[in-house]
């Protein structure tokens, strides 16, 4: 019996291990600045993490492989512990995680403790039940007025723009997110309604939309194309179906759809998501 | 893992250093606390109603704890906090709630003296001042109500009757146990239940003087914080 | 036997009645059954839930003409609807977390154990023990109460996950369907539960602290004991937090206060005080809901595992022959998990909107509760060393505690970091870690305390076949459940998805999302040989003896069942540590805790235990 479990155990611990180590199913391809890094981190972790796991399955197969009741010897070995032992192994544990967890600190460091860059590309995230609305400056660089008061949803009017803001002649308001490649992008989060999370796999970056709350985050993708934008906090019956995209468009293609006026930013919008494809999955 | 390693190797050589420990020492029976020492507080209902006591008192000041920080994050995290002007009525509250924790006193200084009839007495007299306090509290709801202040109002409102309330239904648990001890007394009282009694009415004792002090801290958190 | 009996103490009568022995009965033994049937019942429910789950995700848009008959409502036509799919992610996390893992370990096994192995005849305060138990049962039939009054043809309950963030849980009918009566009785079956739990609590501490018989110092408490109490205090001090916050929301949604939700509001069409359907808000924070919540949430974690970890603690000396290795450092590492437990809640909010500094504190916080984990893991590998491993089902179950223990807990080193957060927040990551850690390796302690105390709680035998039977599916089988959804998560599936169809990036994971449900399909069914063998042994099972395991505790020194007062009016007395295996010189190669020192002992005779089982 002790051997079947010792072998099952370690059968289990290499089906585990394999499934992480063939990496068939993993992260997609990054495109964010921090990215990389972050996958580093998350590289060592998951390697220190799959040695301790297998250490510590492989030495529980060993004890119940060799230490079976096999009716050879009389009495186990009496022993109450070593404290020698136990501050060995409390020390060099209490070192490497916390060692990890200093570690883990740079990437969130560098986008959380720092103001975006300036000249970031500013755009107003508003979400609500089911859809994403992005608010963008126009060419003034200059938001128009938002109030609660003024949102319409029959009237299209998702985010409260103040119609009398001259400021707001030349934004523009879309369910896609369309930023500039390799160049800051800083998003002020807002939710009109429950939370919602920001969530690109692509970005590695994920932020609740708090109501109540402007939340700003900054980030920088670097490769051109079309990425899948999802919610990732439960916000209601069709969370599932709360989907958009984020298009990461060169520098002057970007620029010359933020100057588009409205109805021609929703045309030309619909023809670079054609343009664009999906990363092969 | 490394330290495995060591472990398997280094034990044996422990182990044959220092030798089997001798059976039953175990190396860490605590000192008077061996089977020589006195007995661990065993079956004493003084102690057992006592350490209950306190144990539910921990959880209810968590309870209380919770909703304070609740009430300080709330009021420093929103612009729409309006302080609430003071029911006056609240001081008599106070007042009546001070008092009954000293007659309570002296119901038990009359029941370690055995006098039977003052015990039942003073029980009587700080259940009265008890269910005026909550009449007092009743009063201080009505009179917001009277100026239009309701618990959607405004957050300080809705703390206050929050507050208010949480400690009322607290305080109505202790005149229960409060009209249970004055039950009891209907029983003669003789050595048995003697200590049984100290017991309970310690225990209630306890209980009363913390729903006395929770109040006094409740208002001033209400009304003079900030 | 004189030499032990240290006191004639009163015997209480046993009840003679049958609603006073078995319905309200003060008998903490009879009470901690109870307590485990409910788990049994409330786990049934539970797992029903996942399976309808794991159908509605592997095989989506699937007609499943029974479910169109069981809920015309939710599965019109026997096709699950979102919100279908969502109240049952809601419930089946709610009924799992309060109702199973909280009760089984704790206030099942807890209480039938914890004053028998402190050498007690019940607990400090049986009435309310009583108590307990019938609030707790009120909060279990309010929760199924919400399956059928949810307030929305199309839920079998609320909608908000068994954390229920507001103002999603706050704003009532608008938010959508899964936000009517459902959610109240939701908020209402927790605000009981805490109350329950609290007087278990009480109960738990008081008797530990005040009713230890002679000889029982703290340091010679079996590990169970530590666990139970720990759990305790972690309990009495968590969930008036959650009363707390449960109070605040219910006032939110039924008095229209605003403690969680702000002004401007805009849902459904609606604006916040423009329409009597919506009445005003302004000001409330959604964040200080998830403070309290999680301020609650995370020692949770400990509540449900901790009583399994003593358990496993205990199993594994008893069946490896051997004291437990490093008893003191397990001792403190149950303390220190317990301690650090209430300092590390923000790692659930790492990008909810809190402090990024807090955050990091946090974060660095959760990856030291690692360390007392560890230490864990280490001395039940070093109890295990030099041992003389028996391999009953409870020792298998026991072990499997320890593998499954270490595949759980170790991903928090990845989630506890705040970067690698951002990726791997409220994915398939996470659900498989709480899974394995919380849910499946608590349970595992569950199986293992079942295998080991069923013959003291009913004088029978389970099965041993079936019991091992059920150990190497369940093993395997979780391992397949769990394991390949780390991988999902690390793609980037998020959870409480009702369908992946509709994103391109999680197409890929079909095959794996099919497989983990064949897997759990499978798991379920082995459990009915689980129920089989617990309810056949409770009447056909092999007759136990006393101390059928040899083992050395207190619980092992009385008849089995143990009589109404448990020592039958004999209060044992200790002598010694709870793990006395293989001791040198000893006649046998376990000493009990009641045997009296060697040079106390007659010379060559052995028969002041007999009655207890021994065998020479």
């Amino acid at each position: 019996m002790g051997r079947v479990l010792a072998v099952i155990i370690w059968l289990l611990t290499l089906g585990s291990v394999s499934l992480f180590f063939v990496k068939k199913w993993w992260f997609p391809t990054a495109i964010s600045e921090h990215a990389p890094a972050l996958d580093r981190q998350f590289l060592l972790t998951i390697i220190v993490v799959g040695l301790a796991f297998t250490a510590a399955q492989v030495g529980l197969g060993y004890m119940v492989w060799k230490y079976r009741d096999t009716g050879n010897r009389e009495r186990a070995t009496y022993t109450h512990g070593s404290s020698k032992l136990e501050v060995i192994w409390t020390t060099v544990t209490a070192v490497i995680f916390i060692g990890l967890a200093v570690m883990g600190q740079s990437v969130w460091a560098s986008l959380r403790f720092n103001e975006a860059p300036a000249g970031a590309f500013p755009v107003e995230v508003v979400a609500q039940q089911f859809q994403w609305n992005f608010h963008y400056a126009g060419t003034d660089g200059v938001f128009g007025r938002t109030e609660p008061k003024l949102i319409d949803d029959s009237a299209l009017n998702f985010i409260g723009l103040d119609e009398a803001d001259p400021n707001m002649k030349d934004d523009s308001v879309h369910s896609v997110l369309a930023v500039p490649v390799n160049r800051p992008v800083e998003l002020a989060l807002r939710s009109k309604d429950v939370i919602h999370n920001f969530w690109v796999p692509e970005l590695r970056f994920k932020q609740d939309l708090v109501p109540g709350m402007v939340i700003k985050v900054h980030f920088t993708a670097n490769r051109v194309g079309k990425y899948e934008l999802a919610c990732a906090e439960l916000c209601g019956q069709l969370h599932f179906k709360m989907k958009s995209y984020m298009l990461v468009l060169p520098a002057e293609e970007h620029q010359a759809l933020i100057g588009l006026p409205q109805d021609a930013f929703q045309t030309r919008v619909t023809e670079l998501l054609a343009k664009y494809q999906l990363p092969a999955y | 893992m490394a330290t495995m390693v060591t472990s398997t190797k280094q034990l044996p050589r422990r182990k044959s250093g220092s030798g089997p420990k001798p059976p039953g020492s175990n190396g860490r029976s605590g000192k008077g606390n061996g089977h020589e020492g006195p007995f661990p507080s065993y079956d004493s209902t003084a102690n057992r109603y006592r350490v209950g006591m306190w144990v539910g008192l921990a959880s209810i000041l968590m309870l209380f704890t919770a909703l304070t920080s609740a009430y300080i994050v709330r009021a420093a995290s929103s612009n729409d906090w309006k302080a609430l002007p003071m029911p006056r009525i609240l001081l008599l509250s106070t007042f009546v709630i001070l008092l009954s924790s000293a007659t309570l006193e002296f119901a038990k200084r009359k029941l370690k003296a055995s006098l039977e009839s003052g015990y039942r007495t003073w029980l009587l007299i700080t259940t009265a001042l008890g269910v005026g306090f909550l009449v007092s509290q009743l009063l201080a709801w009505r009179q917001l109500v009277g100026q239009g202040v309701y618990v959607a109002s405004h957050p300080h409102s809705s703390f206050f009757y929050l507050l208010t309330a949480t400690h009322g239904v607290h305080l109505l648990g202790g005149l229960l146990a409060l009209i249970y001890l004055i039950v009891r007394t209907s029983r003669p009282l003789d050595e048995r239940f003697q200590s049984k009694r100290l017991a309970a009415a310690g225990a209630v004792g306890i209980y009363w003087h913390f729903m006395d002090i929770l109040w006094i801290y409740l208002f001033l958190l209400l009304f003079f914080w900030r | 036997m004189s030499g032990e009996a240290h006191a004639e103490v009163h015997r209480h009568p046993a009840p003679t009645s049958f609603i006073r022995k078995y319905i309200f009965s003060v008998d903490h033994k009879v009470i901690g059954i109870q307590y485990i049937l409910l788990a049994l019942v409330a786990v049934l429910v539970g797992m029903t839930m996942s399976v309808l789950m794991r159908m509605n995700l592997s095989w989506p848009g699937t007609n499943w003409p029974i479910l169109g008959t069981l809920f015309p409502g939710g599965a019109p036509d026997g096709m699950m609807t979102p919100e279908f799919y969502l109240s049952l992610v809601t419930m089946h996390g709610t009924i799992m977390v309060f109702f199973v893992l909280t009760t089984a370990p704790q206030g099942g096994f807890g209480n039938y154990f914890l004053p028998i192995q402190i050498g007690a005849e019940d607990m400090a305060f049986p009435y309310l023990n009583m108590l307990s138990f019938w609030v707790t049962l009120v909060g279990f039939i309010v929760i199924l109460a919400a399956i059928f009054f949810s307030g929305a043809e199309s839920t079998v309950g609320p909608i908000g996950g068994w954390t229920g963030y507001a103002p999603l849980s706050a704003l009532g009918q608008i938010a959508g369907p899964g936000q009517g009566m459902g959610m109240n009785l939701w908020i209402i079956s927790i605000a009981i539960f805490c109350v329950g739990s609290l007087l278990g609590a009480l109960n738990f501490i008081t008797t530990l602290l005040n009713m230890r018989t002679r000889g029982m110092s703290l340091m010679r408490m079996p590990l169970t004991c530590w666990a139970w109490f720990t759990t305790a205090v972690l309990a009495l001090l968590s969930f008036p937090v959650l009363l707390g916050g449960g109070i605040l929301l219910l006032l939110d949604r039924v008095a229209g206060t605003s403690f969680f939700i702000p002004g401007g509001l805009y849902i459904s069409g609606l604006l916040s005080g423009a329409d009597e359907r919506f009445p005003i808000h302004t000001g409330g924070s959604p964040i200080l809901w998830q403070h309290l919540f999680w301020f609650f949430g995370h020692p949770e974690v400990y509540i449900a595992i901790l009583p399994g970890m003593g358990a496993t603690s205990h199993i594994l000396a008893t069946f490896a022959r051997k004291p437990v290795f490093g008893y003191r450092a397990m001792v403190f590492a149950i303390f220190a998990i317990g301690l650090l437990g209430f300092f590390v809640w923000g790692h659930h909010m790492f990008i909810s909107g809190m402090s990024p500094y807090s955050a990091m504190t946090f974060s660095i916080l959760t990856l030291s509760i690692g360390v007392p984990s560890a230490v864990k893991t280490f001395n039940w590998l070093g109890t295990l060393w030099g041992g003389r491993i028996r391999f009953t089902t409870a020792m298998l179950f026991a072990i499997g505690f320890v593998s499954l223990f270490v595949a759980g807990g170790i991903t928090g080193l990845v989630l506890g970091q705040t970067s690698l957060d951002l990726p791997m927040h409220d994915t398939y990551f996470v659900t498989a870690h709480f899974h394995l850690v919380m849910g499946v390796a608590s349970i595992f302690g569950m199986f293992a305390a079942t295998y080991f105390w069923f013959p003291k709680m009913f004088g029978r035998m389970m099965n041993e076949k079936l019991g091992k039977i059920h150990f190497w599916i369940t093993f395997v089988g979780v391992y397949c459940i769990f394991v390949p959804m780390h991988t999902m998560g690390i793609v980037g599936m998020p959870r409480r998805f009702a369908q992946f169809t509709e994103y391109e990036y999680l197409k890929s994971l079909h095959p794996l999302v099919v497989f983990v449900s064949i897997a759990a399909i499978a798991t379920v069914l082995t459990q009915v040989l689980f129920y089989f063998n617990l309810f056949w042994s409770m009447f056909k099972g092999a007759k136990a003896t006393d101390n059928p395991w040899e083992a050395t505790t207190l619980e092992w020194n009385t008849a089995s069942p143990p009589p109404h007062d448990n020592f039958a009016g004999v209060l044992p007395v200790v002598h010694r540590g709870p793990y006395e295996f293989a001791v040198p010189g000893a006649p046998n190669d376990f000493m009990m805790q009641t045997d009296p020192e060697p040079a106390e002992m007659p010379a060559g005779d052995g028969s002041g235990n007999g009655h207890n089982g021994h065998k020479h």
